[in-house]
């Protein structure tokens, strides 16, 4: 070397992903806790080994359950929660691929305007059963419509600048929440009661029949979204970074968009809206494990779940009737934004 | 090594860079120099590959690079951008290590060798003690480091660096400047924007001067950045000194303080 001496030998530098690791394992056990917890309780209390031997019992692994048990936690509890768990990962998964696709910690797939493209189809499908096939499935299209109307008018010169998107996530949700009102306006009164009650958002329907349907789909995609973990993080630097490092951005981000747009959609069709978690979520875990998404998607994903087990089983049991859980996230989900908003302004605006 | 033959862009009409045709030898540290606004940086970009430019080819070690996946681009040629900041507060050695991503083949990111080569380009480029802070809480010249330490990690044969030293303090913009000396000497070829003449006489095997309307000179430092040229682009600022061996590019008309 031409007399360059270098003060700085090596100090160790580890490249340890342990920390990470342990911290997933630890949420995953939360998760189990809280979900052993959320059986039990209800309009009727069941014990925690009642609810062992439905399960081993339903499972073809022992014989000795209580008929009244098998009713309450089989059928009833058993796929709510999953159902809770699917779209609390589902969730967790899309914002923080939002957030790291976006490059902006404030997006989440509601911004973008599912949450309206899917209540304009939801309402479609109740005013017009006639025309569309099932709430779900047109509640589905119209969410994934939204946002890659977003997307591709926020597109300029093969860029997707932030104010833009977010703009046009605004404008698109403002016709499809104003194309609702037209559609309440001329409802009839069942139907508006529906519709209402729908974009509330709840876990009420939840039955095994809707489990099957939604939860492979949602878990099937999250995995392939951990996956690309790597990748977003490279994206997440920047479209022209990621570019220089060899990866084909736009095939890249369309397929993370797609994916995370499409778990968001089913899970709004099956449950309606529920706010707030996709942005909290993610949000909570990188102040906890960093902005590595290898690691970020899985713990939002968990915590994800976690949070919404939480909320449905204090919806199922603060009352003797049910409260649309999206309230409660919405209640617990505001103030956390605001602590935010108060504390970490550098986050909104770089 | 990297050859560029009537390259032509438009930005929405407007045309930049006009039958621009040059070629850089392997091995050697090339500047590329002009005022501002003369398309250095999008000549850079599209030799990256990060542009589309509509007429024209780029070659790096024979492959046409209109013509290659961008992960083999990736392999070829790295780019340090100049100053940018991401939103999230990836680790310094986080940063160095994704300059691995063009050689990683697993799904789940980087192996056992990858984060090795991102140790040792930490290390070359002296860096370790920043190695664990975020990022984002860097200033901008420890930004520069940490980027080229990236191109480092990337382990191409082509190095193209916009303004690298624009940034840094003296000591840095030095330290770089020889970094990059160093490693041309190992076979890597480098091209890099600057604004410093003098920075080009010292280190630069090769200049190329960049007017308004293409290349205005094109060869050895001392031959490519004469008083002429220089006034061609600069409009009558430069004057050419001689001290002792070297020669100095100072303002013009300036009263040299003497010791």
């Amino acid at each position: 070397m031409t007399g360059i001496t270098f003060k700085e030998k090596s100090t160790g530098i580890v490249f340890s992903n342990r920390a990470r690791i342990n911290f997933i394992a630890t949420l995953l056990l939360i998760l189990i806790a809280v979900v052993a917890i959320a059986m039990t309780r209800g309009a009727y209390n069941v014990p925690v080994t009642a609810v062992c031997d439905v399960i081993l019992d339903n499972l073809n692994l022992a014989d000795q359950s209580n008929c009244l048990y098998d009713t309450i936690v089989w059928n009833i509890r058993v796929p709510r929660i999953l159902l809770a768990i699917a779209v609390g990962i589902a969730l967790g998964t899309s914002g923080a691929v939002y957030q790291g696709t976006f490059r902006n910690p404030l997006v989440e797939p509601f911004i973008l305007g599912v949450s309206a493209g899917a209540a304009f189809g939801a309402a479609l499908s109740i005013v017009y059963p006639q025309y569309l096939f099932s709430v779900q499935i047109s509640a589905c299209i119209f969410g994934m419509v939204a946002v890659f109307g977003a997307y591709s008018l926020a597109r300029v010169r093969g860029e997707t600048p932030l104010v833009t998107l977010i703009l046009a996530g605004v404008i698109l949700g403002s016709i499809f929440m104003s194309g609702v009102s037209i559609l309440k306006y001329i409802s009839a009164d069942t139907q508006l009661r529906e519709i209402v009650f729908w974009m509330m958002g709840g876990f009420y329907y939840a039955d095994w029949d809707i489990v099957w349907k939604v939860v492979p789909a949602i878990v099937i995609c999250s995995i392939i979204l951990c996956m690309l973990g790597w990748k977003l993080n490279v994206l997440s630097m920047g479209e022209e970074e990621a570019k220089t490092l060899g990866i084909n951005t736009e095939k890249l981000k369309i397929g993370l968009i797609t994916l995370a747009t499409f778990i968001t959609a089913i899970s709004v069709s099956a449950v309606g809206i529920i706010a707030w978690v996709g942005l909290m979520t993610p949000h909570a875990a990188r102040l906890i494990i960093g902005p590595d998404h290898r690691f970020l998607i899985p713990s939002a994903a968990i915590m994800g779940a976690i949070f919404l087990v939480i909320c449905d089983t204090l919806a199922r049991t603060l009352t003797t009737a049910e409260i649309p859980v999206g309230i409660i996230t919405s209640l617990l989900g505001a103030p956390y934004l605001i602590y935010l908003l108060r504390t970490k302004k550098n986050i909104f605006f770089g | 090594m990297l050859k560029v033959e009537n390259l032509h862009f438009e930005y929405s009409g407007f045309t930049v860079l006009e039958d621009i045709s040059f070629e850089v030898e392997k091995g050697q540290l090339c500047a590329l120099f002009g005022p501002n606004g003369t398309g250095k940086t999008t000549l850079l970009k599209c030799i990256a590959r990060l542009l589309n430019y509509g007429k024209g080819r780029v070659l790096v070690e024979n492959e046409n690079i209109n013509k290659i996946k961008p992960e083999e681009i990736a392999k070829l040629v790295a780019y340090v951008p100049q100053e940018h900041k991401p939103p999230f507060p990836y680790l310094v050695k986080e940063v160095v290590l994704m300059g691995r991503t063009p050689h990683m083949r697993g799904v789940f990111g980087p192996s056992e060798s990858d984060t090795r080569a991102a140790v040792e380009a930490i290390e070359m480029i002296g860096i370790a003690d920043i190695a664990e802070r975020p990022y984002t809480a860097l200033s901008g010249g420890q930004r520069q480091l940490v980027l080229l330490a990236r191109a480092m990690a990337q382990e191409t044969k082509l190095l193209l660096l916009d303004e690298p030293t624009s940034n840094l303090d003296f000591q840095n913009q030095i330290k770089i400047w020889r970094i990059v000396k160093e490693l041309t000497k190992k076979g890597v070829t480098a091209l890099t924007c600057t604004h410093d003449p003098n920075h080009v006489m010292w280190f630069c095997d090769k200049a190329i001067v960049l007017g308004s309307s293409g290349i205005v000179a094109n060869g050895n430092p001392a031959m490519a950045l004469t008083k002429t040229t220089l006034n061609e682009i600069y409009g009558d600022v430069c004057d050419v000194k001689i001290f002792g061996d070297t020669r100095m590019i100072v303002p013009a008309e300036m009263e040299i303080k003497k010791i």
